[in-house]
């Protein structure tokens, strides 16, 4: 079986020595200590293992590692910068949109996404990107609300750097 | 009997959730704390009411199913910060956060001072668990009590060092000062060198809920940064050197005992073993991948036994129930007046069933578990709500003293009272027993959903008697199988017959968050909306017509104000209510609905709850605990249902059972109703029961169908 030595992590080249159709999920959390990326279902439904890759959302879970080759994967441990966190990250943090926050990664991840095409989402837009993930606590309403308030944030702060 | 029960008592302890304190418990070693922790003060809290007797193992209580003698203890070093030790659990409840809040304000301290060490069954006190909605009620004033009695100590230490009385003093701020001379030391200064011990019988009176200045807030949860940057280590993210991953052969059905096995393959497979002791087969594996491919490659025969599947499930818990005798006591019975002359004498009389499906808790993060033996010590990481019953299960399954298990217990991906039992625990610990190396287990989605346990289906009967006048005058209630939590009813009927039956369950059920006070609320609820159509009155009317409970009725119209109750409907919307009393708190729920009369899609379109719990520690911590009540509790009233034959579960994943996903939940509005002369009670819980019996009786306001069972739309609504 083909193996795959290389992986680029949040900006960083990383050595991983995985069968093609490891999961990426399992290579993220067990080779890489990125264990930020949750396993929920193992089969898509969930969202918890959501990451970037290329930008776009995916289910690592079920995204064999052989396929992603060097494209970049941006996973929740790759967001801030520094201490400074992502504004999705602050927005969580300041509507309490998480109870047990073990879909919290995967909801950011998903968002970070959405946001990055729909910069000013209706609610209904939110729902509609967010209907995939799944939260058990029942923090949704919280969720809709941090997504907004990052939008407005990062929707402002675009503004000011004259973007 | 008068026809005012008190709602105080439970009918019967949580069956579903009982368990036994230990037999014995130790003198503490006190040296090793301060070895452990270095200098500085430890105040060890000790219950009120620990009977001599109990302390020295000679008589065991009956009377009640807490356990006594030590309930916490703190630990103040020279640093100033203050350790907490407990053995309540995070589950996602957000009570690391609302127990700091208590410390706190007892200790007048910035709660950024505050460790809490939750659920180490090494540091922590005995406790049973985390379910219950008891952490606020009980722990909470205990650890105040105990940071009370550290402030006093403190205090006298700054009187000693300065000389001076003590009762001029002033703890504030982590610094004890003196008005008069403005002197000032920190508490870190003031017990530098200090290995002082105070063991207190936790009676220092607190500081009341009108003058509390940390406790009532809305602080953001403890340690929030690193769950939104991942670095958080939840039970299934926890690793060690050297760790092998796990993985169990489940069996072809419940109670399926094992024939035949041929792991001959799986033992091909480098660094693979294979673990066979009796029904457990497991395999270790340097990667869960390879341990998965190695499980693959066993093959076994089991002989399974013929079961019931779900088509078949609510005559079979009729048909098992046994008569009327609950073997735990007869305190499931509960009788007042003559139900058969009330009903003879009635205007009107009703007669109705209702059914809840078995549903699954499906924690986000399912069971996990790392163990490690070190010699005959085992030590286990796990994701639990009674580390303490686990370390019992441990110690139980390896023959050996619990003094050799140590349960450890990081903030877990929730739990909803489904994560009682030590399954993973047991299983990791004997892989890692012959491995001889730290193994890591992680159920899969699927074994979750299947070999967790469930919240108990069950049958309700519902008679009542009614006067033209809408007075309830006779009210009969038997469950089967569900429980009996919340069973009793809180509306004033003289003439009562309620029996809890227990029957013999086709799968594997145990606790979920609020028990049976769902299933009980909903059938009591949705009776009670009959009832109420039955004498042409408003439902509202009819509740407080038949209820005298001042905290109950406050809940039901702060709910209906704040809903538009009365307020005209579009075409086919409904409005309907539900609410009661669980677990010291008071909900009421007002729900409106849309049906889509030719598809039969039925939307909740948005929820009122009025909830009330006494005097309130976090009122967003609150908020967010009444939504997601309501959230977690769509999915049971509206389409969840495990689907079982034979023995297996039919619809064990996320893509073949329903959740509430983000299109299905409705505007949530909380009204809380903060009652500062009432002591806190808990909250996880009872704000869940509301939501399935309003849902229903919305669903009649709007079609006139009424569904008397739980899910109640799971593929639509059928609309003769």
């Amino acid at each position: 079986m083909a193996q795959v030595t290389k992986l680029n992590v949040n900006g960083r080249p990383c050595a991983i020595d995985a069968d093609a159709d490891s999961n990426l999920l399992s290579v993220l959390r067990d080779q890489l200590d990125l264990t930020g990326t949750k396993y929920g279902c193992g089969e898509g439904q969930c969202g918890a293992c959501t990451v970037l890759i290329d930008g776009s959302p995916r289910r690592s879970c079920i995204t064999p590692v052989g396929g992603v080759g060097q494209k970049p994967i941006t996973t929740i441990e790759g967001l801030a910068e520094g201490d400074h966190l992502h504004p999705l990250q602050e927005a969580f943090l300041e509507e309490a949109a998480m109870q047990c926050a073990y879909c919290t990664s995967g909801m950011i991840m998903t968002a970070v996404s959405f946001l990055r095409s729909n910069p000013n989402p209706s609610a209904a837009d939110i729902l509609h990107s967010m209907e995939g993930n799944i939260c058990r606590c029942g923090t949704h309403p919280r969720i809709v609300a941090a997504i907004q308030r990052a939008a407005k944030t990062m929707t402002h702060s675009m503004k000011e750097s004259g973007q | 009997m008068s026809g005012k029960p008190d709602l105080q008592i439970p009918l019967e302890p949580e069956r579903y959730e009982l368990n036994a304190p230990p037999a014995y418990r130790f003198e503490l070693d006190r040296r090793e704390f301060f070895q452990f922790l270095g200098a500085g003060i430890l105040v060890v809290g000790v219950l009120k009411h620990a009977h001599p007797l109990q302390e020295s193992g000679g008589v065991r209580r009956t009377d009640e199913s807490l356990p006594k003698e030590v309930g916490a203890w703190l630990h103040l070093g020279e640093n100033g910060i203050v350790t907490v030790y407990t053995g309540k659990v995070e589950v996602g409840q957000n009570i690391r956060t609302s127990l700091s809040q208590c410390v706190a304000e007892e200790l007048h301290l910035p709660v950024s001072r505050i460790q809490m060490v939750m659920g180490d069954t090494q540091l922590a006190p005995f406790d049973m668990g985390t379910f219950g909605s008891r952490t606020t009620p009980t722990m909470s004033p205990q650890l105040r009590k105990v940071a009370a009695a550290a402030r006093v100590l403190l205090i006298g230490l700054a009187a000693a060092e300065w000389q001076t009385d003590r009762k001029h003093l002033i703890a504030a701020d982590g610094r004890v000062t003196d008005p008069k001379t403005k002197r000032s030391l920190e508490y870190g200064v003031l017990v530098k060198g200090q290995q002082l011990t105070e063991t207190i019988p936790a009676e220092e009176p607190l500081i009341p809920a009108v003058q509390w200045a940390i406790q009532g807030q809305s602080l953001p949860k403890v340690d929030g940064r690193d769950f939104v940057t991942g670095k958080h280590q939840y039970p299934s993210d926890q690793k060690l050197p050297e760790m092998l991953h796990g993985k169990i052969l489940r069996p072809a059905s419940f109670g399926a005992t094992l024939v035949s096995l041929d792991a001959h393959e799986a033992e091909q497979i480098p660094a693979v073993t294979v673990v066979h002791d009796g029904n457990f087969v497991g395999v270790v594996a340097p990667s869960a991948e390879i341990a998965s491919r190695a499980l693959k490659a066993i093959r076994a025969e089991w002989k399974a036994e013929p079961q019931p599947s779900n088509q078949e499930l609510f005559e079979y818990l009729k048909k098992n129930a046994t008569e009327g005798r609950d073997p735990t006591g007869d305190a499931s019975r509960y009788a007042a007046g003559s139900v058969e002359k009330a009903l003879a004498a009635a205007d009107h009389r009703l007669q109705q069933i209702y059914t809840v499906s078995y549903i699954a808790h499906a924690p986000l993060e399912p069971r996990a578990a790392l163990a490690q033996w070190s010699g005959d010590k085992l030590t286990v990481w796990t994701g639990t709500q009674r580390p303490f019953g686990v370390r019992s299960e441990l110690a139980e399954a390896f023959r050996i003293p619990v003094d050799r298990v140590r349960v450890l217990m990081p903030d877990t991906g929730s739990g909803y009272g489904g994560k009682h039992t030590g399954e993973a625990a047991i299983e990791a610990a004997r892989l890692a027993r012959t491995a001889k190396r730290p193994v890591k287990l992680v159920w899969t989605r699927d074994e979750e959903f299947t070999w967790a346990y469930f919240r108990p289906a069950g049958v309700i009967e519902v008679s009542g008697g009614l006067r033209s006048d809408g007075t309830i005058a006779a009210w009969e209630f038997h469950n089967y199988n569900s429980g009996a939590a919340g069973i009793r009813t809180y509306y004033d009927v003289a003439n009562q017959r309620i029996e809890f039956h227990p029957t013999r369950s086709p799968l594997r059920q145990g606790s979920y968050r609020a028990l049976a006070a769902t299933a009980n609320h909903f059938a009591r609820e949705s009776f009670t909306d009959e009832m109420a159509h039955l004498v042409k009155m408003d439902p509202l009317e009819f509740r407080l017509k038949n209820l005298k409970n001042e905290r109950l009725r406050a809940v039901f119209e702060a709910a209906a104000k704040k809903f538009g109750w009365g307020q005209a409907r579009a075409a086919n919307h409904g409005f309907g209510m539900g609410g009661g009393f669980e677990k010291s708190g008071n909900i009421a729920t007002c729900a409106e609905v849309a049906v889509d009369r030719k598809s039969g899609e039925v939307k909740v379109l948005r929820v009122v709850s009025a909830f009330e719990c006494g005097a309130i520690v976090n009122p967003d911590n609150l908020r967010n605990q009444i939504e997601g009540s309501n959230i977690m509790g769509l999915g049971g009233a509206l389409f969840e249902a495990i689907e079982f034959e034979n023995g297996r579960v039919l619809n064990g994943r996320f893509s073949s059972y329903r959740v509430p996903r983000f299109s299905d939940v409705p505007a949530i509005e909380t009204v809380l109703l903060d009652r500062k002369d009432i002591p806190s009670a808990g909250a996880g819980e009872c704000p869940m029961i509301g939501l399935a019996p309003a849902i229903g009786n919305a669903i009649f306001d709007a079609t006139g169908v009424r569904i008397r069972s739980l899910p109640m739309v799971p593929n639509g609504l059928k609309i003769a």
